[in-house]
């Protein structure tokens, strides 16, 4: 493969090194200090930081502004953008405007419902899917179109990326459906969180046998946990996610204060597990409010120090 | 049908009282068969508006009728003669039903009696769930017959997301994922392959986006 972006993201990948990226979430107010100094901590230990848009439906500081925020610290940002509140006319507009500050990576989303955020009575857009965002983003890159037809005068240079759930369910579609992504245009993949790693790997030898691995890069998304109590929040209450009896029960084996440091661990060891499984071209450490510990898990996991030059 | 719902007892008050002589209307088709605006209703709702104001000590009178349907002229012409002798009525149809009520006794108050729902089916009696949202443009040969267009919380066409839970939506643990009925059904009618060509993106102008919407067949225009 050859790179079709200015993406230093796209740029680690496509040199066959493992990337390593994260993400921060914007705060529910207007201080920019509270996305730079995340930013801040991780900067070092990973090739690019995602920034979520109103993750769980709860509103906050724009992902677009955050991300340039992060450009303007010279740290490279993955524009997270989810259908559910924007239509067409704004997704390409906003497209534009992170093109604008040459924000180069974009992670094409649907979002969670917003029953689960701050605004249950508001609306809700889904103008296109995420499959569609995907095809609009590549659309106005490759072909410099507008989704109306008309011609864009300097095309956005975007990595395109999407997000893949291979826990949720119905679990024979997981692997058509990481198919169907890639035939709509994605060129990277940042899975959910990974716990329940045989399944996992099931789902990543369903995709080597369709031979998807060579056609997206896919990033194995983990998630150190704080606490049993989080461990269990997971397995019960979050939708899509699977956590393993075996998991809840090591989190829970052991006291109370060694419990971040048992979280921890076994996000290592997932890391290390899965630095063996063939398709796996890096990882996404979604550290939710712990952005402090990405470092350690980084060091920890081998994938330190990052690339430098290229 | 068109489900409806009843409205609680005291919005109707509050919508009546001041009123002499009112008329509860009912329909006899989609309100009938939801148990929510049919003869049966219309009979509850007038004996428990008498009996509200009564004790109250206020005076009202209440007629009771219910037409074959609200949405079509000729059954609304029916009571043009006895229009006059109501200060306002009470349409226990859907809001189409109430707002040609409106349009035709231009100078009569007229008061939606139910909640407007949706499109849909009776599961069991007393259960009814959305089926279609009049979209304007039906893909149902593209989904196995099975509208993602109004059974998927987030209306998506390439689905499901990555929330869909044991046949379950992530919405809530009571609401089947819509996308889950589609590959069961694809399953089953050996097409499962068709789950991969990507739905293009929607033309929305035929749906509520594109504005109020008509209908017009010259073919059977009079
Ligand atoms: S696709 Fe449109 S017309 Fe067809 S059932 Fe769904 S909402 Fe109704
Ligand atoms: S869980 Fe299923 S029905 Fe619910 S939003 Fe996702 S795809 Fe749609």
């Amino acid at each position: 493969m050859s790179t079709k972006t200015p993406s230093r993201l796209e740029k680690i990948l496509d040199s066959g090194q493992l990337a390593v990226t994260s993400e921060c979430g914007p705060p529910r107010g207007s201080d920019p200090e509270a996305i730079t100094k995340k930013a801040e901590i991780i900067k070092d230990h990973v090739d690019a930081i995602n920034i979520t848009d109103n993750q769980t439906s709860v509103t906050r500081l724009s992902s677009l502004a955050a991300c340039i925020h992060l450009k303007l610290m010279g740290i490279e940002s993955t524009l997270q953008m989810v259908v559910r509140d924007r239509n067409r006319i704004a997704l390409q507009s906003d497209i534009l405007g992170a093109a604008s500050f040459d924000i180069h990576n974009i992670l094409c989303l649907s979002g969670d419902h917003q029953m689960f955020g701050d605004s249950p009575q508001g609306q809700n857009v889904f103008d296109l899917d995420s499959m569609q965002l995907i095809q609009t983003v590549r659309l106005m890159r490759d072909e410099g179109k507008f989704l109306g037809g008309d011609d864009i005068k300097r095309p956005p240079k975007m990595f395109v990326g999407a997000a893949a759930n291979p826990f949720a369910d119905p679990f024979e579609i997981r692997v058509p459906r990481l198919a169907k992504k890639i035939a709509a245009g994605v060129e990277f993949i940042q899975t959910q969180c990974i716990y329940n790693l045989d399944k996992f790997e099931l789902w990543m030898k369903e995709a080597r046998d369709r031979g998807l691995h060579e056609k997206v890069y896919i990033l194995a998304g983990v998630t150190p946990f704080k606490s049993a109590g989080m461990a269990k929040y997971m397995k019960n209450r979050v939708p899509g996610m699977d956590v393993p009896d075996e998991v809840v029960k090591r989190m829970a084996g052991v006291p109370k204060e060694n419990q971040p440091e048992e979280g921890i661990d076994i996000c290592v060891e997932t890391i290390q597990r899965l630095k063996e499984c063939e398709g796996v071209r890096g990882f996404h450490v979604m550290a939710i409010e712990w952005e402090e510990k990405v470092p350690e898990i980084v060091e920890r996991g081998g994938l330190y120090p990052r690339p430098e030059d290229l | 049908m068109i489900v409806a719902d009843k409205k609680p007892i005291e919005e109707i008050i509050d919508m009546v009282k001041g009123y002499r002589k009112i008329l509860i209307l009912g329909c006899n088709e989609c309100v009938t068969v939801c148990e929510a605006g049919g003869k049966k209703e219309v009979a509850v709702l007038a004996s428990a508006l008498r009996m509200y104001f009564m004790n109250e000590g206020t005076k009202i009178e209440m007629d009771e009728i219910t037409l074959e349907r609200q949405c079509d002229h000729e059954y609304l012409e029916e009571i043009r003669n006895s229009m006059d002798q109501y200060d306002a009525v009470v349409s226990l149809a859907c809001g189409v039903g109430v707002q040609f009520m409106a349009e035709k006794y231009f100078g009569s108050p007229i008061y939606p009696g139910v909640n407007t729902c949706f499109m849909g089916v009776t599961e069991e009696r007393g259960v009814w769930s959305e089926r279609c949202q009049g979209c304007g443009q039906c893909i149902l040969d593209r989904t196995a017959g099975i509208c993602p267009i109004s059974r998927c919380a987030k209306r998506l066409l390439n689905g499901p997301c990555g929330g869909s839970t044991k046949g379950k939506c992530e919405i809530s643990k009571d609401l089947d994922c819509a996308w889950q009925i589609i590959i069961d059904r694809l399953k089953e009618l050996d097409r499962l392959d068709d789950y991969e060509e990507i739905a293009p993106i929607k033309d929305w102008s035929t749906e509520r986006a594109g504005g109020p919407r008509k209908v017009v067949r010259e073919d059977v225009r009079q």
